[in-house]
């Protein structure tokens, strides 16, 4: 084979994008759990964490611009370069996500939580399954599983609907709990942002694979307020 | 529109095919690029374009190339005339040795363009035309050979265009040059493309994806693909391509 130096160094910025990839997971699943264990420790590392998924991004991006200056990649590798730039800023916005849930954590303190957490975590592990699939359609160029991931936004949609309703009764039914129950409405509104910014990765997937730049975005049909 | 369209154009060396099959609409006025690696026919295919393999013996033309809605091959054709309305600047600068005027007035001479205009004048145009001009003018009775490479090379181009040809046929214009000189002749071909149609053939595929608004693959004697350049380097058809231009084959 013809470049195995420059093939080699392709395939392994694609593992870097996979171990960020690892890092944001995890990020998400640990915030919403942090949240509802109120785990205060664990909320300040979390925050000083996302420092940690910021610098890979950089890396990551700086690597990819080297070798777009000295490699010169063409057609199918310059697109995966392109989809790389795109799906690391991606991540590292989810990343920000879930530094915000722990944000919030560390805002409500140890003050009794108005509701158990039920939904959250459900839609964090939902958003992270989307994510991990997203990533595994992106090392395996399958476009099909690309096409079909956006459809389960409409799960994490659902939920954020849930939330959303079930928020409003409490703040209804108890005014003073209109703080806490705001700061859980953006912690769903956080986790519901990064299931349609899986959607992005999708179609930067398809775009590496085909070529063709289209828009999957179901423009969030599910959810009915604010976001 | 389609200056050159070459319909099934077979080429033979003996019995060597070096040729198969090739059809390509070279359109007025753009830049086409034919890429491929050694030996895979394009250059062949662009000395089909103005005639050139005539001169080699044992070859032999199947297929039509139109210029202009004629067929070039056809019996009574004026090769000639064809070479200047068909220019041709090759891998390494080869200006006469003589001065630079007496260079790019060669032309103009042997086709008495001179009895009808002055021949400065036409010297001085096509020296603007080749982006020499101003690094020459005031020594024109130099010798040719004492220019840089990429002087030479630009002063060819100048030679070229000096007969008035439509179409210039470009063979590795580069390929001895350094890379500002490179670039001088990439800027000058986009300059050029206002008043000719331009075909070139280079081995630096990100010359051809710089320089060229359509780009030829030959693989083999075969045109693999042919496509506007943006879509050739950026989501190419064939798998082969693909392969070639991302360094996998060839």
């Amino acid at each position: 084979m013809v470049r195995e130096t420059y093939i080699r160094e392709l395939e392994r910025l694609q593992g870097e994008l996979l171990a960020m990839g690892s890092m944001v997971e995890n990020a998400l699943v640990e915030s919403v759990q942090l949240l509802k264990r109120q785990d205060l420790e664990g909320a300040r590392r979390l925050v000083a964490g996302d420092y940690l998924i910021n610098q890979k991004r950089f890396a990551i991006e700086a690597d990819v611009l080297v070798l777009i200056a000295t490699q010169q990649p063409m057609a199918g590798d310059l697109r995966v370069l392109a989809a790389i730039l795109e799906i690391v800023t991606e991540l590292e916005r989810m990343g920000d996500y879930a530094k915000g849930i722990a944000r919030i954590a560390l805002m409500i303190g140890k003050q009794p939580l108005i509701k158990p957490l039920v939904d959250l975590p459900r839609m964090a592990e939902k958003a992270r399954d989307m994510l991990h699939q997203s990533l595994d359609a992106f090392m395996r160029r399958d476009i099909e599983l690309a096409r079909a991931i956006p459809a389960q936004d409409e799960e994490v949609d659902a939920l954020y609907n849930q939330v959303y309703r079930e928020l409003l009764t409490y703040i209804m039914a108890d005014p003073r709990t209109l703080d806490q129950a705001t700061h859980l409405l953006w912690v769903a509104h956080n986790l519901e942002r990064t299931a349609d910014r899986v959607t992005n990765i999708c179609e930067r997937v398809v775009f590496m694979v085909t070529g063709e730049m289209a828009e999957m975005d179901t423009e969030n049909a599910g959810v009915e307020s604010i976001a | 529109m389609a200056k050159i369209i070459a319909e099934r154009l077979n080429f033979y060396y003996g019995d060597f095919r070096a040729l198969a099959d090739i059809s390509m609409h070279i359109e007025e006025y753009q830049i086409t690029a034919l890429i491929g690696p050694s030996g895979c026919g394009k250059s062949t295919f662009l000395r089909c374009l103005d005639r050139m393999n005539d001169t080699i013996p044992g070859t032999r033309v199947e297929g039509k190339v139109w210029l202009d809605g004629q067929d070039i091959y056809a019996p009574g054709t004026d090769v000639v005339d064809l070479r200047r309305r068909v220019g041709m600047v090759f891998q390494r600068p080869n200006p006469f040795p003589q001065t630079v005027f007496d260079n790019v007035a060669f032309g103009p001479r042997v086709l008495g363009l001179h009895k009808k205009e002055n021949l400065a004048d036409i010297v001085e145009a096509s020296l603007r035309g080749a982006a020499l001009w101003d690094e020459v003018k005031d020594n024109l009775k130099q010798d040719a050979l004492s220019l840089s490479l990429g002087q030479q090379q630009r002063l060819c181009i100048a030679r070229a265009i000096a007969v008035r040809p439509e179409v210039i046929l470009m063979d590795e214009p580069c390929s001895a040059l350094d890379p500002i000189d490179t670039l001088e002749i990439e800027e000058l071909m986009r300059r050029l493309k206002v008043d000719y149609t331009i075909v070139i053939v280079t081995h630096n595929m990100q010359q051809a994806a710089r320089v060229s608004d359509w780009t030829g693959f030959f693989w083999l004697g075969r045109l693999v693909e042919f496509a506007a350049t943006q879509d050739m380097f950026t989501k190419p058809t064939h798998e082969l391509t693909e392969s070639y231009i991302t360094g996998r084959a060839g």
